[in-house]
C-alpha cells in the first residue's frame, strides 16, 4: 500500500504545497479501506505513526492544521482542541458526536461535520436483523448446529415478530427508518424522544419508563448526550419485563451496561441484541453465557457500500472546507 | 368387547363419543405435543394401541405429525381412509399423487406459519449479508480485543432479491424486504397477473439478475434440485441464498463446492437434504448461516397450526370444507 505521507510525521516543512492538509489521530476504519483514495486528495499528518506522545506531537507539527479527520473511538477533548490553535474543521465517520467536545467546538468557533444519512439504513437494518435475531434465536441455532446437536426438536421455541409492540427510543432518521421496517413485520410501534413528532402516525410517550411500560421490545436509536447516559437505567428494565427485549444500536452508555448485565443473567428480562458497549472493545464476560443475547462487534455500519458513501462523504466534506464551499453535512452545534 | 365392524363403518365414533384419528407420528416427531393439544377432541388411534387392528380398517382420517412420511404402504394398512391431515406447509413427505388416486383428501398447515416463516427468512438474510452470526461467534470467542475489525458486510437496500416460488410465503417475504429498499423479482410456476413485481420465466434467468435468492418454493418431483450448479454459477461470488423451503431443493453437494470455492457469496440454510445431517464443509464456514430447521417455531406458530389442524378436522367429520386442502398437482 502505498504510504504516502510516511515523511509527514517527521518532516513537516517538506509538506507538498498542492494538497490540503488534515491531521488524524488514530486511523478511522475508512481512511483505512480507502486510504490510497484519500492519499490522491489530500495530505495526512499521521499522530498515531509518531513515537512522540500525542499532545507532544500536537504541539510540534500541528500548529497549523487547520482540519482535523477522526471517528468516534477517538475522543477529542477540549486539550486536544486547545493544542491545536488554526483548527477550523472536525470531520468525523459517524453519525454520533458525542466524543467531540462540542462545548470547546462552539466557543472557537470550529465546525463539525458528521456522516448524517450514510449509515442510516444500514444501521435500521442491523436494528431489525438483531431483533429477528434475539426474538428467533437465529444466532444461537447456528451455534447449536455447529456444535453438531442432532436433536433439533430440542432447540427452544422463538418468539414472534408480528404483534409486538416496539418502543422507539429516539425517533430521529434511524429511529423512523426502524420504524418503517417493523411495520411490514406487523409490529406496533410507538416512540419516545425529546419532543413529540406530530406529523408521525405512531404513539409518543412522554418518557422513557412509561414506553418500556407499553412495550414488548425496546430499539434504542437515539444519541448519547449528557441527559441520555444512562438512561436506560434499572426502573426502564423493570418496566421493559421479564417477556422483554431490548435491542442498542446507539451507544453504550444510553444504556446502564452493569444493570443490563444483572437483569440479563437473572432473567429479568427477556433478551438483548447489542451492538454497542460502554466500553469497547471489551464486553462483560457474563454475556458471553447467555444463548437470548446477541453481540456485534459495533459493526451497525460496517458494509462495503455504506464505506464508499462514507469516503465520498467525508472528502467531500473535507474537500469543500478547503475549497470555502459549504460544508455537506456540518452538524449544527447551537446550544 | 369390540364392536361390529357396521358400527364403527357408520358413525367411526366410539364409546367416548370422540371422533377416530389415527395419529401417525414418527420417532423424530414424538416431542411435538399434538396429543396434549388435541387429545381431548378426539380418539387417537396408534399402532401401538390393542384396539389398532380392529379400528384400523374403520379408521376414516390421519393425522401427520410433523414431517412422518405417509406412503402406499401405510394408506394400504388404512383402507376405510379419506383424508390425511397435514401438520406443516410443506406436503412432499406424503404421496399426494397416491391419494388423489384412492380418493384421498390432503389438507396442509395452510397459512399458520406464513408469517412466522417470512420473518425468520429476512432475518437469515440479513444474518448471512451482514455477518451477524459469525460476528457474534467473533465477540464470544473474546476476539473484538485482540483484532479490533469485523469483516465488512454486504448492504440490504439496493439489492436485488429473486423470490423462488412466490406463494404465502414468498409474498410475506417480498413485503418485508420492500420496506428494507430491496428491489423484488421472482420465479413461480406460472406468472401472477395481479403481481406487479419482474417475473422470470427461468430459474436460471432470475438467478442471473439477483444479488440474493430465498428459496420458498414446494418441494415436487420437478422443484428436487431445482438449484443446480449452473443457478449457483449465475448467482454469482457474490450472490447469496437463503433456503426455507425443503433441502432438496438444492443440489447439496454442488451448494457446498460452490461455497468452498468461493462461487458464490454465502448461504443461510434452515433446511438440508437429509435433516439432522449438516455437511460438515459448512460447519467451518463462517459466510454460511446453518438453523435446525426451526423456521416455524414459535408458541403462536403452534396455536395457529393447532386452529388449523382442528379446523380441518373438524371440516372433515361435518362434511364442510377444509380450510386449507392441498390441490394435486
Amino acid at each position: 500500500m502505498h504510504h504516502c505521507s510516511n515523511k509527514m510525521a517527521s518532516s513537516p516543512d517538506k509538506i507538498s504545497p498542492e494538497l490540503p492538509v488534515v491531521l488524524i489521530l488514530k486511523p478511522p476504519e475508512v481512511f483505512k479501506v480507502h486510504e490510497e483514495l484519500f492519499c490522491q486528495r489530500f495530505h495526512f499528518l499521521r499522530a498515531w505513526e509518531s513515537t512522540l506522545p500525542t499532545d507532544q506531537f500536537l504541539t510540534t507539527y500541528a500548529q497549523s492544521i487547520q482540519a482535523l479527520f477522526c471517528n468516534s473511538f477517538t475522543p477529542i477533548p477540549a486539550h486536544v482542541i486547545r493544542l491545536l490553535p488554526s483548527l477550523r474543521l472536525i470531520v468525523t465517520s459517524s453519525v454520533g458526536v458525542n466524543h467531540i467536545d462540542l462545548h470547546e467546538c462552539r466557543r472557537q468557533g470550529i465546525k463539525v461535520a458528521n456522516i448524517a444519512k450514510v449509515f442510516t439504513d444500514d444501521v435500521a437494518d442491523i436494528a431489525v436483523g438483531l431483533l429477528i435475531d434475539v426474538l428467533r434465536k437465529v444466532s444461537a441455532g447456528d451455534q447449536y448446529v455447529r456444535s453438531g446437536s442432532r436433536i433439533w426438536s430440542d432447540f427452544p421455541l422463538g418468539y414472534k415478530l408480528g404483534g409486538k409492540r416496539v418502543g422507539i427510543v429516539g425517533l430521529g432518521s434511524i429511529g423512523l427508518e426502524v420504524a418503517k421496517r417493523l411495520e411490514a413485520f406487523g409490529c406496533i410501534v410507538s416512540y419516545n424522544s425529546r419532543m413529540k413528532k406530530p406529523s408521525v402516525p405512531f404513539l409518543h410517550y412522554a418518557n422513557v419508563c412509561e414506553l418500556a411500560l407499553n412495550s414488548d421490545v425496546l430499539i434504542i436509536c437515539c444519541s448519547l448526550t449528557e441527559q441520555t447516559y444512562h438512561m436506560i437505567n434499572r426502573e426502564v428494565l423493570s418496566a421493559l419485563g421479564k417477556h422483554g427485549f431490548i435491542v442498542n444500536i446507539a451507544r453504550g452508555s444510553i444504556v446502564d451496561e452493569k444493570e443490563l448485565v444483572r437483569c440479563l443473567v437473572q432473567g429479568e428480562i427477556g433478551g438483548a441484541g447489542l451492538d454497542v458497549f460502554a466500553d469497547e472493545p471489551n464486553v462483560p464476560d457474563d454475556l458471553f453465557e447467555l444463548e437470548n443475547v446477541v453481540l456485534s462487534p459495533h459493526r451497525g455500519v460496517f458494509t462495503d457500500e455504506t464505506m464508499w458513501e462514507c469516503y465520498e462523504l467525508v472528502s467531500g466534506n473535507l474537500e469543500a472546507f478547503f475549497s470555502n464551499k459549504p460544508l455537506l453535512t456540518m452538524v449544527h452545534n447551537d446550544d | 368387547m369390540a364392536a361390529t365392524s357396521s358400527e364403527f363403518h357408520d358413525s367411526n365414533i366410539n364409546n367416548d363419543g370422540l371422533p377416530l384419528v389415527f395419529y401417525h407420528c414418527g420417532q423424530k416427531y414424538r416431542g411435538i405435543p399434538f396429543r396434549e393439544w388435541i387429545g381431548t377432541r378426539y380418539r387417537l388411534l396408534e399402532p401401538s394401541d390393542s384396539t389398532f387392528p380392529t379400528l384400523s380398517c374403520s379408521v376414516r382420517v390421519l393425522l401427520c405429525v410433523g414431517i412422518s412420511e405417509v406412503t402406499s404402504e401405510i394408506l394400504d394398512q388404512l383402507p376405510s381412509l379419506e383424508c390425511v391431515v397435514g401438520s406443516s406447509v410443506g406436503v412432499n413427505h406424503i404421496d399426494v399423487a397416491e391419494c388423489c388416486r384412492r380418493g384421498i383428501k390432503v389438507t396442509s398447515a395452510g397459512d399458520a406459519f406464513t408469517e412466522d416463516v417470512a420473518d425468520y427468512a429476512v432475518g437469515l438474510l440479513i444474518a448471512v449479508l451482514r455477518r451477524l452470526s459469525s460476528a457474534d461467534r467473533f465477540v464470544r470467542d473474546g476476539m473484538w480485543p485482540v483484532k479490533g475489525e469485523y469483516p465488512l458486510g454486504l448492504k440490504l437496500g439496493g439489492k436485488q432479491v429473486g423470490i423462488v416460488g412466490l406463494g404465502s410465503i414468498g409474498s410475506e417475504i417480498a413485503k418485508r424486504l420492500e420496506a428494507f429498499g430491496c428491489i423484488i423479482a421472482y420465479n413461480s410456476r406460472k406468472k401472477k397477473e395481479l403481481v406487479t413485481f419482474p417475473y422470470y420465466e427461468t430459474i436460471h434467468d432470475l438467478a442471473r439478475n439477483s444479488d440474493a435468492l430465498i428459496v420458498c418454493c414446494t418441494l415436487t418431483n420437478e422443484t428436487h434440485h431445482l438449484i443446480n450448479k449452473e443457478v449457483l454459477t449465475a448467482l454469482g461470488k457474490t450472490g447469496v441464498i437463503v433456503n426455507v423451503g425443503r433441502g432438496p431443493l438444492i443440489d447439496e453437494k454442488e451448494l457446498v463446492q460452490s461455497l468452498l470455492h468461493g462461487e458464490i457469496g454465502g448461504a443461510a440454510l434452515d433446511v438440508f437434504e437429509n435433516e439432522p445431517h449438516v455437511p460438515e464443509e459448512l460447519l467451518a464456514l463462517n459466510n454460511v448461516v446453518l438453523s435446525a430447521h426451526k423456521a416455524v417455531t414459535t408458541p403462536e406458530s403452534f396455536s395457529a397450526l393447532v386452529r388449523v389442524i382442528v379446523g380441518n378436522l373438524d371440516a372433515f367429520f361435518a362434511k364442510q370444507p377444509f380450510l386449507s386442502e392441498v390441490e394435486p398437482i
